[in-house]
């Protein structure tokens, strides 16, 4: 924690309205001491005002890390920066408000989805690739033995398409599915 | 220009043919086995009748093409990867005695770029190569026009092939093997469609278009490439559901060069169906250009060559 207070005076609170919001930020923390003090410190350091932390010790994420739920209030427009210092400071927000969702985005994964375990492939999808997936569809037209398609409507944070579908990408090549990503950028 | 062809396949025997009505001449045409060469203008009409009956170009040597007078060498023999030869070599003996050299062969773009301009600069003639990305449609004069600075990035369809089995696939629920024999049956898909399918054939382009944004850097072992061999027809179906098609689609800015089946809106400018082309370049003040048309075949590419030819200056 921060040894000084911050030195905000009352002119250069942004505009509120009065009003703050409850946020609720899910985050993956690294099993070790101290962990969890630096996690919080962005939060008070930038506007925010915790409301109760949820430590789920006992549960582990696929990739061994420890999740965590942050319920905090915050004016609106000081919620952004408060997101961005947790992930400057190396934090691994998983969801952040339900509304920070930016962009939706679809992919289509081709191969042996359903020997290759597609509900392991989607909890990596969410995991490793920080997505929530919304949707899928799925068509195997030749049985579940034989390669199969499946779509899926992914909800990711705005601006960090690229980030996601280089983490989807690496699923792929690992359990060997063909990974058809939307093409970004540019002007349709 | 007086016009010495090297190559003498759909594009070679193309420029031939249409030299004459963009008021160039043709001093010389060589295939492998044999070459027509005559400083005052070589018989282009019998030159063709010989190798239409399955016979070389015409009966002297392939190397004396480079021994008459010429102003522009057109580069137009078989894309070959890696070390890009014979065309490399092709080029290198028209600039070092200071000609001009248009091409149409990908291989030395692509793979060798930054020694053919060491050559250029080293030369009274220049290069130029608008024939090998997108066939008819003008992709490099555009960025020249541009100026290549102010565009960020080059993205579409350059392959024809791909794109027509894609869009069949599409509209007819058939799957790939299917269409694949289709195409070949129409003359659209050659008997080895490796380069076409695998996405070697579009990720030569994008490494040009690449090499022409960087200046140079790109080679294609530098291209992230895959294919549509592995789209089932029931990956198109799922994307349509969505209001999305699948396309082999090429990116290229100066951080890399990546070509694979992407998603795009069904109706989006990218999705142009059968062998059509499209090239979409990002620039920097002026949003997105999309330039669209046939990316392949003889006349079409030849007309991409003879521009280049007009462009050039005088030696």
């Amino acid at each position: 924690m921060a040894d000084v207070p911050e030195p905000e005076s009352d002119e250069e609170e942004p505009e509120t309205d009065g009003g703050v919001r409850a946020y609720t930020v899910r985050l993956e923390l690294v099993d070790e001491p101290g962990e969890l003090l630096r996690a919080l410190e962005p939060i008070s350091a930038n506007g925010g005002n915790l409301l109760s932390i949820h430590h789920e010790r006992g549960n582990i994420t696929p990739r061994g890390h420890i999740p965590v739920e942050v319920d905090l209030e915050s004016p609106p427009e000081r919620f952004d920066g408060i997101v961005d210092a947790l992930r400057d400071a190396g934090i691994n927000v998983i969801q952040a408000g339900a509304e920070h969702y930016g962009e939706e985005l679809s992919v289509v994964l081709v191969g042996d989805l359903v020997e290759t375990d597609l509900s392991e492939t989607l909890s990596r999808v969410e995991s490793e690739a920080d997505a929530v997936v919304k949707d899928l569809s799925l068509a195997a037209p030749e049985g579940t033995n034989a390669t199969a398609s499946a779509r899926l409507r992914l909800a990711i944070d705005s601006g960090r398409a690229k980030q996601v579908f280089e983490a989807i990408r690496a699923i792929g090549t690992d359990k060997q599915l063909t990974v058809v990503e939307p093409l970004l950028g540019g002007e349709a | 220009m007086r016009l010495a062809i090297v190559g003498a396949g759909d594009v070679g025997r193309s420029v031939a043919d249409l030299a004459g009505e963009y008021g160039h001449e043709v001093v010389a045409i060589a295939d492998s086995s044999g070459a027509s060469v005559d400083a005052d203008g070589i018989d282009v009409e019998g030159a063709l009748e010989r190798k239409a009956g399955g016979e070389s170009v015409g009966t002297a040597d392939p190397a004396t093409l480079f021994e008459t007078d010429y102003d522009v060498l057109v580069e137009a023999t078989p894309t070959t990867l890696g070390d890009a030869e014979p065309g490399f070599t092709h080029v290198e003996r028209a600039l070092e005695t200071d000609h001009h050299v248009v091409l149409a062969n990908k291989g030395p773009v692509a793979e060798r770029y930054e020694e053919l301009r060491a050559l250029e600069a080293d030369s009274a003639g220049s290069i130029r190569f608008e024939a090998t990305v997108g066939g008819a449609i003008p992709v490099l004069s555009t960025i020249e026009d541009c100026t290549p600075q102010a565009v960020t990035a080059a993205r579409g369809v350059l392959n024809g092939t791909a794109n027509f089995i894609l869009t069949r696939m599409a509209a007819e629920g058939l799957d790939y093997e299917h269409v694949l024999a289709e195409a070949q049956d129409l003359g659209v898909a050659e008997a080895d469609p490796t380069f076409d399918v695998d996405g070697t054939d579009a990720a030569l382009k994008f490494v040009i278009l690449a090499n022409v944004l960087a200046d140079g850097g790109f080679s294609l072992e530098d291209a992230t490439v895959e294919g549509i061999q592995d789209i089932p027809g029931s990956a198109l179906e799922l994307a349509a559901e969505d209001g999305r098609t699948i396309r082999l689609i090429g990116e290229a800015s100066r951080d890399g060069v990546r070509v694979g089946p992407r998603l795009v809106p069904e109706n989006g400018a990218l999705a142009v169906t059968g062998t059509r082309n499209i090239v979409q370049l990002e620039t920097k003040h002026a949003g997105s250009l999309h330039n669209s048309g046939r990316g392949a075949g003889g006349p079409e590419t030849a007309t991409a060559v003879l521009s280049d030819v007009g462009r050039l200056p005088e030696l």
